[in-house]
This record gives C-alpha cells, structure tokens and sequence, in this order.
C-alpha cells in the first residue's frame, strides 16, 4: 500500500526527491487524484501506471506545479511547487509530455536553443544534446519534416537540457522503434547512476517492468499498490507458471506424480503439462518433476508479467 | 519579473510568423490594398491617382478598419489555446516563467510580427507621399500609420483575451469572429439606429462618448477628426464634440484598448 509520510517531516523532505503528501484534486464531483501519499527517493528510476483516466497525468502535472491540488502538499527537493521559490526548482527539473506538438517552421538545433534559453542552459549544449539522442544528421532540419520518432528523441533532448536533477517523462517511448527504445533506457540508467531521480509512465507495461527500481499502480485517483516488482508479485501471490516438456507417453506418468500436490493445476498442451502453482511452492515441484529423469525433455518456469500484476490490482 | 524570459518568447514567437512567411504575406496584402486604394480611391469623383495627403488616409482609413482587426484576431486568436491544444503549454509553463511573462512574451512577440508587416505594407505609399508632397505630406501619413499599429495591438489584445477564456481552437476562433462583426459592422448601425430612433433629443454628447467603447472609431477619430478638410465628408462628424478630437486623449483611449483587454487575459490566466 502506499507509504505514508509524517506531515511537516523537512529531513525527509529533503532526502527525497519527490514527496507527494495527502494529495487530492477535485474538479466538482470528479475525484481525478484522491490523497495520494508518495515519496521518490534520489536517483530512482520510478514507474507511473495506470489506466487512462486513472489519475496518473493529473498526478505528473500536479508534481510539476502546472496544476494546483485541491488540497495536501507536493515538494520537489524539498521545494513546495506551489511557492515562488519553486522557479529556481524548474531550472532542475525535465519534462517530456505525452503527445507533444513543437514548431514546425523551426529546426531541430533552433527549437533546443530556445528551450535552453528558457531554462537558463548553456546553448553550446543544444548540438552535443541533439547528437546524443541520435538527431545530428536532422540539425539544420525543420521539424514539420521529422518522424514521430525524431519528434520524441528532440522532446528528451529538451528534457535533458540544463542536466536536470528531476526527470518526469510521459510516455517517453511513444513512436520510438524498438532499438531507440533500448538505447533510451541505458541513457536513463546513466542518468540514474549519476543520482537523477526519473519518474516515468508507460502504456506499455511489459516494458517497464524490468527496468523500473519502483512503481506505483493508480486506479480511481488511488495509488493501489506501491513497491518493486517482485513485491508487487509477492503481495499479489501471482502464481508460478512452469512448462514441461515431455515425449506423449510420458505425460500421464508426470500427471500422476504432480496430483500428489494438492494446490497444484495441471493441464496438458501440445508437447507437455503447463503446471500452475504458488511461488511459495516452486521448489517442491521442481523436486517432483526432477524425479521424471530423463523423460523430462525441458523445463521452463515464467514468473508473472507486470500486466498480469497490474490487471490484478486494478480490477 | 524576468524581462529575459519574456524576451525569449517574444522573439521565438516572431520569428515563427517571420519563418511561416506571415509577415510577407500579411504586408503583401496591406501593400496592395493600399496602392489600389490611393490610385483608385477619388475614382468615384471621377479622379485616377494621388490627389491629396488628407483624401489618400481617409481611403486608406476605411480600409484599415476592416483589414487590420480581422489580421489581428486572425494572429491571435490561436496564441494560448493552440498551444494547450497542441500539448506545449504544458511544456513551456514547467520551465522557469511565470504565467504573466508567459502571455506577455507571446504578446509581443506576435505585436512585433503585426506591427512589422502593418509599417512594411503602408511603406510603398509612404514613399508616393513623399515623391509628390514632400515632408509635409508625411507628418499626417505618420499619424495614420501609427495609430494603424495601435489599432492592430488593441484587436491582438482582445484575440489573446479570447484565446485565453476559450476552451477549444474552433470555439476562440468563433469569438475571434463575432469580435470582428460586433465592432467592424454591428457597433456602429446599433449607435446610429439609436441616435435616428431617439430622434436625436435624449443623451446629447453621450452618444460621442459610446464612440470610444468601439477601438475602430477611436481610430476613426484619430485620423480623421483631426483633418479640418475631411471631417465634413464623415456623416458622424457632426456627433463628435471637438473635446474629442484630441489626438493624446484618443491615443490614450486606444493605448487603454491595449491594456485592459490584456489585463483581463492576464487575470484569467493566473487565476
């Protein structure tokens, strides 16, 4: 569940990168975000998912201060985002919006100059910036000539600007192809190596879930569950899926052995048995199989994807 | 205040209409318009080309008021609710500038772009003047440039102030429109018909002074009330109390055409 903060707790605050107390915003009877209590330490790499409508952008922009909660506290290293001092907390933070549309009349290195100058960056690092994200053969470029693709590496490029403390990406990976999306996520681990604090939401689940240190499941304005995957998968008690693969005749005799366990599901598919167990029990089965010998072809043991986490918390 | 964060706005929003070659085109078309109406203006008094300094503005006059607050409700009307539509308010507000210098960047930027092409449109009829009347002939035609930009900056007001109460792109640029008609069309007829239907006997000055709630008749009478020779051509002339025809107290009204509209925008944005 998620982690509540004592109020008021400064030392806290300020260890954290993002603290998120007692949050709530209302739009009539709508509750979009619904005391939401939430802490991101530094140099974590955080997980926003949801369904549409769940709360989650309403959260992000929240956090950014572009929206004013109806009622509790957001603080980004340690700054209220609803202060005056909050501008000096903007020159640290990187945000990439989900769909956002640029200048079509200017280039690629024209658009990153204006952001650096915006944010008080030094504009000598806009062509490095550009380089970087794999644009520098489009500098010169006007953007109503850019893919989807090189739209969203100029929108990180810009988030990066300024070497950001704070980095809150929206959908970071919309229309990037499947190598873009991997060199994406080493530049974020690197970005986490160096202590910054990354917090991200994604449709796409499966994607997530092996590269964030925490994530948060927010259904009905609600953050529903809270921890690292594997304890997510621990509090949900997802079953175990373990295929074996075995010769025809031998299925029954597996079958056999596997009905000694009670809390074990056995169903046979084209070359073998998909056994549904609980993680708690993996190795007992393991044993019982091992018993097969040489008759056990191959065995594969699938723990439960972050979808099938997320679908049972949200549902 | 940040008076560079404003700044850098400004001159990616003017650069934006210069790239689009908006100000070309918007300057084409005050540069064609005002040579047909110059040349062709007294055709009407069966005369063809320049006749003199007062009749070319009062053409000229006629003109703007019709153009230049539709190019600038056109210019305008986008500024803010574009941006939400497009997703880059967003963007833009998480970087370091507040939201007042956020509306006064655009603001000017586009100003800049508006006041550009209007000043580039009329120059080619600048230059007619002065080949044929010499100084003399400009120091009035100035007047009329000038307040032109005034009354472009007091519609791209009002169009920021549409674009910000709006909800939607089609819906700002409704209201950009119905503007347009109401203060181009409507205003007058309304103050005309109700002068006629009163038969003239109730009010008195007052309905001189519903004039200034119209910036197109503010700048009416900046340009032409101030001509002696022209201002019996004008069937209004006769309801305009000469405690109007000051050119610093219509410029004043003007520059709080600017202000106000600017202000309430301002305020809608922020709260």
């Amino acid at each position: 569940m998620a982690s509540t903060i004592p109020a008021n707790n400064r030392s806290h605050a300020e260890e954290s990168a993002i603290e998120v107390r007692g949050v709530s915003k209302h739009y009539g009877a709508l509750h979009a975000v619904d005391g939401v209590d939430l802490t991101v330490k530094h140099g974590e790499i955080f997980g926003l998912i949801g369904h549409n409508g769940a709360g989650k952008s309403t959260l992000f922009k929240m956090m950014l201060g572009l929206t004013e909660p109806s009622a509790g506290e957001i603080l980004i290293n340690g700054t209220a985002v609803t202060g005056s001092d909050f501008r000096h907390t903007r020159r640290q933070l990187g945000y990439l919006p989900e769909n956002v549309v640029l200048y079509d009349n200017l280039s690629g290195i024209e658009t990153l100059k204006f952001f650096a100058k915006l944010k008080g960056a030094p504009i000598e690092q806009c062509a490095p910036m550009l380089e970087q994200v794999g644009l520098a053969h489009a500098l010169n470029r006007p953007l109503r000539e850019y893919s989807k693709g090189m739209r969203q590496r100029l929108g990180f490029a810009q988030a990066l600007l300024g070497k950001p403390r704070v980095l809150f990406l929206d959908e970071p990976t919309n229309g990037l192809d499947p190598q873009a999306i991997r060199d994406f996520y080493i530049t974020l681990h690197k970005l986490r190596d160096t202590g910054v604090t990354i917090i991200i939401t994604s449709h796409i689940l499966a994607e997530l879930q092996e590269r964030v240190d925490r994530l948060a499941i927010m259904s009905a304005g609600k953050i529903q569950a809270l921890g690292s995957v594997a304890q997510l998968r621990e509090q949900m008690q997802m079953p175990l899926v373990i295929t074996l693969r075995l010769a025809a005749n031998d299925i029954p005799l597996a079958q056999d052995a596997l009905s000694q366990l009670s809390y074990v599901n056995c169903a046979v598919n084209g070359d073998g048995l998909t056994v549904n167990c609980p993680r708690s029990s993996k190795m007992e089965v393991i044993s019982v199989v091992s018993r097969l010998g040489s008759k056990l072809i191959d065995l594969n043991i699938q723990e439960a994807s972050l979808e099938d986490v997320f679908f049972g918390f949200s549902d | 205040m940040e008076i560079n964060q404003i700044f850098t706005l400004a001159a990616k929003e003017f650069r934006d209409r210069i790239r689009n070659r908006w100000v070309l085109a918007v300057a084409l078309v005050f540069t064609v318009f005002s040579l047909v109406i110059t040349y062709l203006g007294g055709a009407q008094q069966g005369q063809i080309g320049l006749k003199s300094i007062e009749l070319t503005i009062t053409s000229l006059v006629s003109l703007v008021i019709y153009l230049i607050p539709l190019i600038a409700l056109l210019l305008g009307f986008d500024a803010i609710v574009g941006e939400r539509e497009r997703g880059s308010l967003d963007l833009l507000l998480s970087f370091p500038i507040t939201r007042t210098e956020f509306l006064l960047g655009k603001y000017l930027g586009l100003a800049g772009a508006l006041t550009l092409s209007t000043v580039a449109g009329f120059s080619l009829v600048a230059a007619l003047l002065y080949q044929q009347f010499k100084w003399a002939g400009l120091f009035h035609y100035l007047g009329f440039i000038i307040s032109s930009v005034l009354l472009g900056l007091a519609f791209l007001s009002l169009a920021i102030f549409m674009s910000v109460i709006a909800r939607e792109r089609t819906r700002a640029s409704g209201l950009a429109i119905a503007l347009w008609f109401f203060f181009v069309l409507v205003f007058d007829l309304l103050l005309l018909g109700a002068l006629v239907g009163t038969g003239g006997s109730y009010g008195g000055d007052i309905f001189a002074y519903l004039l200034l709630l119209n910036p197109t008749d503010v700048f009416r009478i900046l340009n032409v009330f101030s001509m002696d020779d022209v201002r019996t051509l004008y069937g209004l002339s006769s309801i305009v109390p000469p405690a109007l025809a000051k050119p610093w107290l219509m410029g004043s009204v003007m520059f709080a055409w600017i202000v106000v509209p600017l202000a309430l925008a301002r305020w809608r944005f922020t709260s």
